[in-house]
């Protein structure tokens, strides 16, 4: 590493890559200046990003959300330990009455009423979410530079609302295009999220949206993470958003599909492991995250939820809409290890599962695979049995929902489940019931979407 | 029509389109954009509303006419007055 001093700083970047790789595991990489690292005649920018290589540690310090069933991460939580499901009946144009999950949030705590009907549902929830967590974030955003300040987040699908709606709408002018909205492509943009909530805060640094179907949620954390790993930010708002319950074509797809939950009584249709569970609940919702490098964290006293401690991103390659068991197996796995971790170390396993037949079966057949034995302190659970799907905010939700375990050394159930089907019973299943445990070191979640995209994040308690 | 009627008209369509305004003493000789936070996309939306509720169409070349309800109600009234079924 010494020699790296006389070949200039693209050297000495080189040499920090070799060193990284090197380790094939970033995580495990602890704070303090990398050995050997000079920069001579390198620019202020040149020694930003090289004193933010100094530590690849990305700890949570901040939450925003809005869920079915809270408006804060304090509401959710306690509707969780609780039991309190929150999905209701809603109106979808040409298809009547629907069950979803639909979130009650005041959009003018942070926009202006001309924004909301500007902007789309899943940029108000993205400003939002944003909002909440960067006060919950305790950071003095005045004093932020913007231009250092990214915003990634995740998104199943964008567009499909707003181009419906304006269809609706020209379908009443006898489809007169000129009757179409001057705001249809700002809205429809793939960024609009993400770029919503940069007009709003006023970032002026690299803020975009990751389309990754289901798994977008963890997508946006996993980016965040990378982002400030590579010294591209210094400061991270990141996560998923959803506004699919506002297009029908989601609805009328999954339903095509014979994917769509059906039953009487709204709060207990979305039943993931239940015999008798029929599909999917679509949900609306947000969860944004503040995420910054350790020292920077630690400088600014800040309240610190948690560690990234590993992660993994794979492809099935094999369907469009049918999940891989063994993909997603190779998905947990690798993150596992890329954590530092043994699958017994994991403490809670917030599952993924939609409660459509088959896929609940083989998401199983993945976690057995990997927790099924030896595995006594790992406790198994689902959040979307009380919420729905959230799509592309249900990694970044659930995730939030069992982070405050780390306190109360408790794991949130899955409910609904009346009868559990034997091919999901999987040892440390919570069922129904919150289950007090001895430790709770480390969360694992996973989220998986169609086109075979399979996403596992581990986050570790915070040990200074 | 009157010129009143065809002004009041145009802030019932401000009013939606920027509904954090407040309309009560709009000065009908100064320009809208002037004494109100209103952008080119918002101007859109009001030469959208006047095609889709009455069916008065304002070509790119004659915006400038919309600049301030003094203006708007002396282009737009006659439009009005044109239209097969009164508003």
């Amino acid at each position: 590493m010494s020699g790296c001093n006389d070949k200039g700083k693209r050297g000495a970047f080189a040499a920090i890559w070799a060193t990284l790789e090197d380790r094939d595991d970033f995580s495990r990489i602890g704070g303090g200046p990398l050995p050997g690292i000079a920069f001579n005649g390198a620019s202020a920018t040149d020694v930003r990003f090289a004193e933010s290589m100094k530590s690849s540690r990305i700890v949570i310090t901040g939450v925003g959300l809005t869920a079915p069933n809270g408006n804060s991460l304090a509401e959710f939580r306690r509707n969780l330990l609780d039991g309190v499901a929150g999905v209701e009946r809603m109106e979808i144009r040409y298809m009547g009455p629907q069950l979803a999950g639909v979130c009650h949030y005041d959009p003018l705590k942070y926009q202006k009423k001309k924004e909301v009907r500007v902007g789309t549902r899943a940029g108000s929830i993205s400003i939002y979410c944003a909002r909440e967590a960067l006060a919950d974030s305790g950071v003095n955003w005045d004093a932020v530079p913007k231009d250092r300040v990214g915003i990634y987040i995740g998104c199943t699908e964008h567009g499909n609302v707003e181009t419906e709606n304006e269809i609706y709408n020209v379908s009443k002018f006898n489809y007169d295009t000129k009757f179409w909205s001057h705001y249809h492509n700002p809205r429809t943009v793939a960024n609009n999220p993400a770029g919503e909530a940069s007009l709003n805060l006023g970032v002026t640094g690299p803020t975009y949206t990751i389309g990754a179907a289901c798994a977008a949620g963890n997508l946006g954390l996993i980016h965040a993470t990378q982002m400030l790993r590579l010294g591209e930010v210094d400061f991270a708002i990141c996560g998923g958003v959803s506004e699919s319950i506002h297009t029908f074509g989601i609805f009328a797809g999954f339903k095509s599909q014979n994917a769509l939950a059906t039953h009487e009584d709204p709060k207990k249709a979305s039943r993931p492991f239940d015999k008798a569970r029929n599909g999917i609940v679509i949900s609306e919702g947000g969860c944004l995250y503040t995420l910054e490098r350790l020292e920077d964290a630690q400088a600014r006293g800040a309240k610190i939820y948690a560690e990234i401690a590993g992660y993994h991103v794979n492809s099935d390659a094999s369907d469009y809409v049918l999940p891989n068991p063994t993909r997603q197996a190779e998905c947990v796995r690798a993150a596992v290890k890329r954590a530092g971790l043994e699958p017994k170390d994991i403490h809670i396993v917030n599952t993924h599962a939609t409660a459509t037949p088959l896929g609940d079966i083989q998401e199983c057949e993945a976690i057995r695979a990997v927790f099924g034995e030896g595995c006594p302190d790992t406790h198994i659970n689902n959040t979307k049995s009380y919420i729905g799907h959230c799509m592309g905010a249900a990694g970044a939700l659930e995730l939030a929902g069992n982070l405050p375990s780390f306190e109360d050394l408790t794991v949130h159930p899955t409910i609904n489940v009346d009868e559990l089907d034997p091919q999901c019973a999987l040892p440390g299943l919570v069922l129904n019931q919150p289950r007090k445990v001895a430790k709770v070191d480390a969360i694992l979640n996973n989220s998986f979407g169609m086109l075979g995209i399979n996403s596992t994040l581990i986050v570790k308690r915070f040990v200074s | 029509m009157t010129k009143d009627e065809c002004k009041k008209v145009v802030l019932d369509i401000i009013a939606d389109i920027a509904p954090d305004e407040d309309l009560s003493n709009v000065k009908p000789d100064v320009r809208l954009r002037d004494q109100l936070q209103l952008d080119s996309m918002d101007f859109l939306d009001i030469v959208m509303e006047l095609r889709k509720r009455y069916g008065i169409e304002v070509p790119e070349k004659d915006y400038m006419q919309l600049a301030t309800l003094d203006s708007s109600a002396e282009y737009l009234t006659p439009k009005f007055n044109a239209l097969p079924t009164k508003p």
